[in-house]
């Protein structure tokens, strides 16, 4: 089962690879690093509601906050574009560390409202501070140089370093949950007080994938201001938590690939939909109501209980 | 008199009395969340939505049938709560035995489509809603519009009525014996699941009435409950759902705070319950009135 799973996710990612590197020239550049954003997103909520069990509500702080971060960096300051999105994901992670040290000190559903409220504090701030823009945000932010070795400017280029970066970001993903530290935040997620029993010093655990989701979605973030040459209060309201959450759990919960498949299927709709919000709110939600009533595995996890229904069907037979 | 670090009484009464029409609000809707998941052990994400429907149904009373406050304020929150309770029939009810984060997911997702479907409707614009009690008292120093000093009344009475039911009455007994123990109760013959449903219409119902109240103070907006809802929330992680004397205090108590922080540091104001979120979570994790579990 569980070598069925690693080949099948080893072929998938495969071809999802060779997909990446000649999509650009099947489809508009821009919408695909849109996509791609999101999917990383949605994969850095999906570690840890997937992997450790704690549903974020309010990974829009740190997605819009590594936003600003580079934004200004890169347009403000004149950073390379490396360093930005350095200084962006730094700075997620330690916005991270901050209010995961408060919110893991609450379990379950708390959590959730917790992650929340921070959420709105960090947008409240952003509304505040002169340096974000408020309303309007920071718009045309330059295309940086990167490392002082090529320039961002040209589409394909821009598109080629987002996609090295986000397939790194899924990488780290991939190497954590399968790493023993990875076993031992599935064994917190699935029986706290056994593995506390057993010695691990679960809080830490929790803290430590927290901050490593918040710089992930940082990473997240401070790609999408590159690409999108803008930062708004639109990345740190609830709203982009919330959409990380469904894609997360329209592609499946506990899978890897997951986020990738529900960022396509969510993404393309709401670029459908781009001139009808409340259109995008009303099948948002019926798309959530109807998830979660009727397949919660999300579609890469029924297509791996397929997979495994099938294999055992032919066990059987042979 | 000069009043307090020199701001005039009657700016501090005002915005003393403002701050404790929106802890109304925070305790009436964080009562309800707490009596929901107090037996359901579900967080209620639908009840910003819920208290905007129920604003709409007040405005939508009036607009177009003609009928007016006193009659919205009893027809409206059984209008919401009867949403509430098909809602839970034939939705919620199948999750009960699942983690819960579904239950959270599945009432975020129908947050977002009645916030959808109500500003394909009415846009985010806001509606006007007529004040039903004109005129008010005049308390020496200042003008107390009546419409807020009913509000304030209001929602203490039923937030005291709503304690008196859970902790003094009968029925109140077998929920909270439900909430300890759900398959005992149901070992003497009392049906356990229609009672969930029930609570839940309370709960939501409660949500309603909120939006009732809200109508003439605040425009009737789509976008009124999820401003409010993420607010609330922090005054349950501040309070703790395990009491419902405490969502009370800690509702009305914050609602002050904020009142007072628009006083002495304008800025403040929108973040202060989150600060005090911050500081309860440091100093008391399981919230000032919570118990752990």
């Amino acid at each position: 089962m569980d070598a069925l799973h690693r080949r099948t996710n080893i072929a998938l990612l495969a071809a999802a690879l060779a997909a990446l590197a000649i999509a650009p020239f099947a489809v508009y550049p821009m919408f695909l690093m849109k996509l791609m954003c999101f999917a990383l997103l949605a994969a850095s909520v999906n570690l840890l509601v997937g992997y450790v069990g704690l549903l974020s509500f309010g990974h829009a702080m740190f997605y819009g906050t590594a936003g600003y971060v580079t934004a200004h960096a890169v347009k403000v300051w004149g950073w390379d574009g490396m360093a930005g999105i350095l200084a962006g994901v730094a700075t997620a992670a330690l916005v991270g560390l901050v209010t995961g040290l408060l919110a893991i000190r609450r379990q379950g559903i708390y959590f959730s409202m917790i992650t929340l409220a921070f959420a709105q504090l960090v947008y409240f701030i952003a509304l505040r501070m002169p340096f974000t823009g408020g309303e309007d945000g920071i718009q045309e932010i330059p295309r940086p140089m990167v490392l002082g070795l090529f320039s961002l400017q040209n589409t394909l280029v821009l598109y080629y370093f987002v996609a090295a970066l986000i397939v790194f970001g899924f990488w780290l993903i991939y190497r954590v949950v399968h790493s023993p530290f990875g076993q031992i935040l599935r064994a917190i997620r699935d029986n706290e007080p056994r593995a506390q029993s057993l010695g691990y010093r679960v809080n830490r655990y929790k803290l430590l994938a927290f901050v490593l989701s918040a710089g992930l979605a940082g990473l997240a973030g401070s790609l999408k201001v590159l690409v999108f040459q803008l930062a708004s209060l639109t990345d740190v309201h609830w709203a982009t938590s919330g959409e990380a959450l469904l894609i997360c759990i329209v592609g499946g919960m506990h899978t890897l690939l997951g986020p990738v498949v529900g960022s396509i299927v969510i993404v393309s709709m709401e670029n459908y939909l781009a001139s009808f919000a409340e259109w995008v709110l009303i099948i948002q939600g019926v798309v959530f109501v109807l998830v979660v009533m009727l397949f919660r595995k999300g579609i890469v996890g029924q297509f791996h209980s397929y997979l495994a229904t099938r294999r055992q069907r032919r066990a059987a037979a042979s | 008199m000069d009043g307090l670090l020199g701001i005039p009484p009657a700016a501090l009464i005002g915005q003393l009395m403002v701050g404790l029409i929106n802890g109304a609000f925070y305790a009436l809707m964080s009562l309800g969340l707490s009596i929901i998941f107090g037996l359901l052990r579900v967080v209620n994400f639908a009840h910003g939505a819920q208290y905007m429907l129920g604003a709409f149904v007040t405005w939508g009373l009036l607009e177009y049938l003609g009928i007016g406050y006193w009659g919205a304020i009893v027809i409206a929150p059984l209008v919401v709560a009867a949403f509430g309770l098909l809602f839970e029939r034939w939705m919620l009810r199948r999750l009960y035995t699942l983690d819960h984060v579904y239950a959270l997911l599945l009432t975020f997702g129908v947050a977002l489509l009645m916030e959808g479907a109500f500003r394909l409707q009415f846009g985010v614009s806001g509606q006007p809603y007529p004040n039903p009690l004109s005129g008010g008292l005049d308390v020496g120093v200042t003008f107390l519009p009546m419409y807020r000093v009913w509000v304030i009344v209001a929602a203490l009475a039923v937030c005291m009525g709503t304690w008196f039911f859970i902790e003094k009455t009968k029925l109140g007994a077998y929920l909270r014996a439900a909430n300890e123990n759900a398959p005992l109760v149901r070992t003497f013959g009392i049906n356990v699941p229609r009672m969930l449903m029930l609570t839940y219409g309370l709960g939501v119902g409660l949500a309603g009435l909120s939006g009732v109240m809200a109508a003439p103070i605040y425009q009737v907006s789509p976008l009124m409950g999820s401003n409010l809802i993420i607010v609330v929330f922090a005054v349950v992680v501040i309070g703790g759902m395990g009491s419902i004397l405490g969502s009370i205090v800690t509702g009305f108590g914050l609602g002050a705070i904020e009142g007072l922080t628009k006083i002495f540091y304008p800025d403040g104001a929108g973040v202060v319950i989150f600060v005090v979120m911050i500081l309860v979570l440091a100093v008391r994790p399981h919230g000032l009135f919570g118990r752990a579990y």
